[in-house]
């Protein structure tokens, strides 16, 4: 089996990192009753013994997740080592430093990236040569910021010069409009390019989503109705079970968890077994028509589970609907009402291939696909369901509902731009208006191909 | 002689499994409908084709599991272990760690390659095994990776490194909509390379084999359990043993030839459709009779009216008037009416197998003007029953039945092809766009071929 390594950049990605580790400890707990370090564990951890050295089967003796963590500050990451999963980690897998990047892209990006390069092509190597095949590179990291945003992008080139066979996927923040950095716009933007062109594929996220999700959420469990109390094990926005106890809870922890149960679901299907599997290199393949356009919008369901055993659990064909609904959605759009290049439908649990024909065939009828894809759809089938519910589906969409979020972060771009508000700051540290220009060009050439697919349709 | 049984990808091995297992219980079987004597023959000569025995008296299947992932073969490996009644030989398989991502170039232009040598030998170390060998089914999907360009590759092997055994290929049609989104494209270069060097191509179409799942075997939730199964058991029906001929009673020593010999006469023409009848669950079985006549009436019908199974057959479909020329060509796009046969082979098994009449598959109309009756079709007869079912009758026939799907896959795949979607994926390792169009070309010869019978 492959494995696959975590890379968490900045405050964000390694917030949400800890989230992810947490989790997946939790996933295979409940699946591996025996405590043998099995196939579907090996994908993210090591097992290690007291000296350190790698025992590759048998009992579990200590485990390490395959994880690089890099910040340019140190509270963060130094949490995470005093923490409750600091034996997670050891100290040869961080790479810190104490100034930050001042929210500033090229700080991260250049400076940050010139003087640490060596050092991390030698984590990366590390960690790499602990994986007898390794399959794919997991980006974690915010684009507003400096560290995520600057030296997260850096280190994407670095790891497809330095392994250019192995996948590269991002999950990234994108800043909401009311986000409190000034230069945020520059930074996403900046970032954006090097996305464009070094990652096969990316998942963006938008708080605002996650945020509206955990008041549904709330909303939910505190109306009061009966038989609305849920499983707490289920949530996707908790991690009741994991290591990190209710004290330990940072404010942006919910909002952390579904992105990490994001990432558990995407993986199951290469970790777990099932009558369709589905691996991480058919995620790119059937999802990304063009090397440019690999931007995919996804959707998590069910976002809990009832607890009372009375009422009848949600029809499974709900659980589809609601797949599609912009209310599910990890960023702000609604796929509804536009055009679908591919879409991938990740079940897992008790759900068999007549469900999900049942339901393509129901729901195809009102989306948009496009006219050379018309049958876009690729489906993979995990029969071990995340735990606390009986089934789940996440939905990943290349769908040219991206194409609002992208604009919105061109027009807060331009409106700073214009009044050349702290470009000094970022072209202080670059040549100067050479990646502004180029990034423009980019901008336009996504507006451009969205409605060119846009015009396909009949 | 022994057949050789490539199990290749997920779909692949999941399926072998299922024809091994279905195998296995029909020759446990007591409902045989025979002497003890004769079932003992006709468990003897099945083994003869498709098991080894070994020390622990456990019968051993003929087959080589090959994936470029672990998960399903180590999932195969155990369940045939557990079943207690048969197994894997223990170093009859190959995996690898990472699969070949949907990717046919994948399969076929580095997964193939690499491994040929190991795979190769893996292969010669079974074949070395049996005295005489009569050739390889590979059991492959075309809408994946694996199975599809791994398998295409290795047949091409299989075929130079033995060119005196036959080599028939069980090819799995996916569903139309949502398996793979790249299946298009996939399976055209699956098929057009299979072409070049398979003795025959037999097709188990998803759609068609759910929609039987459904409506004839009542099955609320249908898994893909369920589809391999129903897959398995038609395959098991051509298999099984059967006699040489009218009169002896020996059994068939070399099924996989005669099946060759029968249906395939010209190589232009390759592509081999199964229909199966009666089709019903288990615990229904107990309370239906059969008649021949009805059964052979039902599957005549299907065939010329291009029906899959049993159930919603176009009764209004008749065989054109014999020396009559046909009144309009016959095209893809239109709804195809009266099914051209090339060839057909009908296998009966069952009760009261010698009294039933198939004179009418003997009808000339049925066939294409340049094969008599006599050359065009085939049947076996065998009275051991098969899987529970008192009577079955097989049809494996060469004719027209797949002109539409396969027209559609390339319509679809051209639709595709004409935007380059997806062709990044495939020039990255090595098929470039005059391969696609190579394939194309292979296949719209076929379509011609089979449209103009």
């Amino acid at each position: 089996m492959a494995q696959s390594v975590v890379v968490q950049v900045g405050q964000c990605g390694n917030q949400i990192g800890c989230c992810f580790w947490d989790l997946a400890l939790r996933e295979h707990a409940s699946v591996n009753k025996k405590g043998i370090y099995d196939d579907a564990l090996k994908n993210f951890f090591r097992n290690v013994d007291t000296r350190g050295t790698g025992i590759s089967k048998g009992r579990i003796c200590s485990l390490k997740a395959r994880a690089v963590l890099i910040d340019m500050e140190e509270g963060v990451v130094n949490e995470i080592l005093q923490g409750p999963l600091k034996d997670v980690f050891d100290s040869k897998q961080l790479i810190t430093n104490v100034s930050g990047s001042g929210n500033n892209w090229a700080v991260g990006y250049k400076v940050f990236g010139s003087h640490y390069r060596d050092q991390i092509v030698e984590k990366l190597r590390q960690t790499a040569e602990h994986c007898d095949c390794l399959q794919c590179f997991f980006l974690i990291h915010s684009m507003g910021g400096g560290t995520g945003s600057g030296l997260g992008t850096f280190i994407l080139n670095v790891l497809e010069d330095e392994f250019p066979e192995v996948y590269r996927f991002v999950t990234s923040v994108f800043p909401s409009g009311e986000d409190d950095v000034i230069t945020s716009p520059y930074n996403s933007v900046l970032a954006m390019k090097e996305l464009n062109e070094h990652a096969d594929c990316v998942l963006p996220i938008e708080n605002e989503s996650l945020f509206d999700i955990v008041s549904k959420i709330n909303q939910m469990i505190n109306s009061g109705k009966p038989g609305t109390t849920v499983k707490q094990q289920s949530l996707v926005t908790l991690n009741e079970g994991g290591i990190k106890k209710k004290l330990d809870e940072k404010p942006f922890d919910k909002m952390n968890n579904i992105v990490a149960n994001l990432l558990l679901n995407l993986t199951s299907s290469s970790r777990f077994e099932g009558s369709l599997n589905m691996d991480l290199n058919e995620i790119s393949m059937n999802l990304v028509p063009f090397p440019q356009l690999h931007y995919l919008v996804s959707s998590l369901t069910p976002l809990y589970t009832l607890a009372d055993v009375n009422i009848p659990p949600r029809r499974l064909d709900q659980m589809f609907s609601d797949a599609f609904s912009k209310d599910y959605q990890l960023i702000q759009a609604d796929p509804k009402h536009s055009l679908y290049l591919a879409c991938a439908l990740l079940v897992r649990g008790n759900v068999q291939i007549s469900d999900i024909r049942r339901n393509i065939e129901r729901l195809k009828s009102s989306l948009h696909f496009v006219s050379w894809n018309q049958e876009g759809w690729k489906t993979s089938l995990c029969s071990v369901p995340p735990v606390g519910h009986s089934h789940s589906l996440l939905a990943l969409a290349n769908n040219t509902c991206v194409k609002p979020t992208f604009m919105e972060l061109k027009n807060r771009f331009l409106r700073l731009y214009k009044k050349k508000a702290c470009v000094f700051d970022i072209t202080s540290f670059m040549e100067r208006n050479l990646s502004v220009r180029s990034l423009l060009k980019f901008l336009s050439f996504l507006v451009c191909q969205a409605a060119l697919w846009e015009s396909l349709t009949p | 002689m022994s057949v050789v049984t490539v199990q290749l990808g997920q779909c692949g091995n999941q399926i072998g499994y299922e024809v091994f297992d279905t195998m296995c219980r029909d020759l446990h079987n007591t409902q045989g409908f025979c002497s003890k004597r004769e079932n003992e023959i006709y468990q003897a000569s099945c083994k003869e084709h498709f098991f080894n025995e070994d020390k622990s008296e456990v019968p051993v299947a003929r087959a080589l599991l090959i994936d470029m992932e672990p998960k399903v073969i180590s999932q195969t490996l155990l369940k045939a272990a557990h079943s207690g009644r048969w197994k894997y030989g223990q170093h009859s398989h190959f995996c690898q760690r990472q699969g070949s991502g949907n990717n046919w170039a994948y399969g076929y232009s580095v997964h193939g390659p690499k491994h040929e040598e190991s795979i190769m030998n893996l292969i010669q170390r079974e074949v070395e095994e049996y005295d005489s060998l009569s050739g390889f089914s590979i059991i492959m999907s075309m809408a994946g990776g694996t199975g599809s360009g791994l398998g295409a590759f290795l047949t091409q092997n299989l075929r130079d490194a033995y060119p005196n055994s036959f080599i028939m290929n069980q090819v799995i049609w996916p569903y139309g909509t949502g398996e793979v989104i790249v299946q298009n494209y996939n399976s055209v270069l699956t098929l057009s390379h299979l072409y070049r060097s398979s003795d025959a191509l037999l097709v188990h179409e998803n759609d068609v084999v759910h929609k039987i799942c459904a409506k004839l075997m009542n099955i609320k939730q249908i898994s893909f359990r369920d589809v391999n199964q129903v897959i398995a058991h038609q395959l098991g029906s051509v298999f099984q043993p059967t006699y040489s001929s009218e009169d002896s009673f020996q059994y068939r020593r070399n099924p996989l030839g005669d099946l060759m010999t029968a249906l395939v006469p010209h190589p232009e023409f390759k592509m081999l459709g199964l229909r199966n009848i009666p089709q019903m669950p288990e615990n229904s079985l107990a309370y239906t009779t059969f008649a021949w006549a009805g059964l052979l009436k039902h599957l005549r019908q299907m065939l010329i009216s291009n029906a899959k199974m049993e159930e919603g057959i176009d009764w209004q479909v008749r065989p054109p008037l014999s020396g009559l020329p046909a009144l309009e060509k016959v095209s893809p796009n239109k709804e195809l009416r009266f099914n051209t046969s090339i060839a057909n082979l009908l296998i009966l098994r069952g009760k009261d197998v010698h009294s039933a009449d198939t004179g009418g598959f003997k009808d000339p109309a049925l066939y294409t003007s340049w094969l008599q009756p006599s050359d065009a079709f085939c049947e076996w007869r065998t009275h051991r029953a098969f899987n529970k079912y008192e009577k079955s009758a097989a049809l494996v026939s060469n004719s027209q039945f797949l002109l539409k799907p396969l027209d559609t896959i390339v319509g679809k795949a051209w639709n595709m092809f004409a935007s380059k979607a997806y062709v990044h994926q495939y020039t990255k390792f090595g098929i470039e766009e005059e391969d696609f169009l190579d394939s194309f070309t292979v296949l719209e010869q076929i379509v011609a071929s089979y449209c103009n019978l």
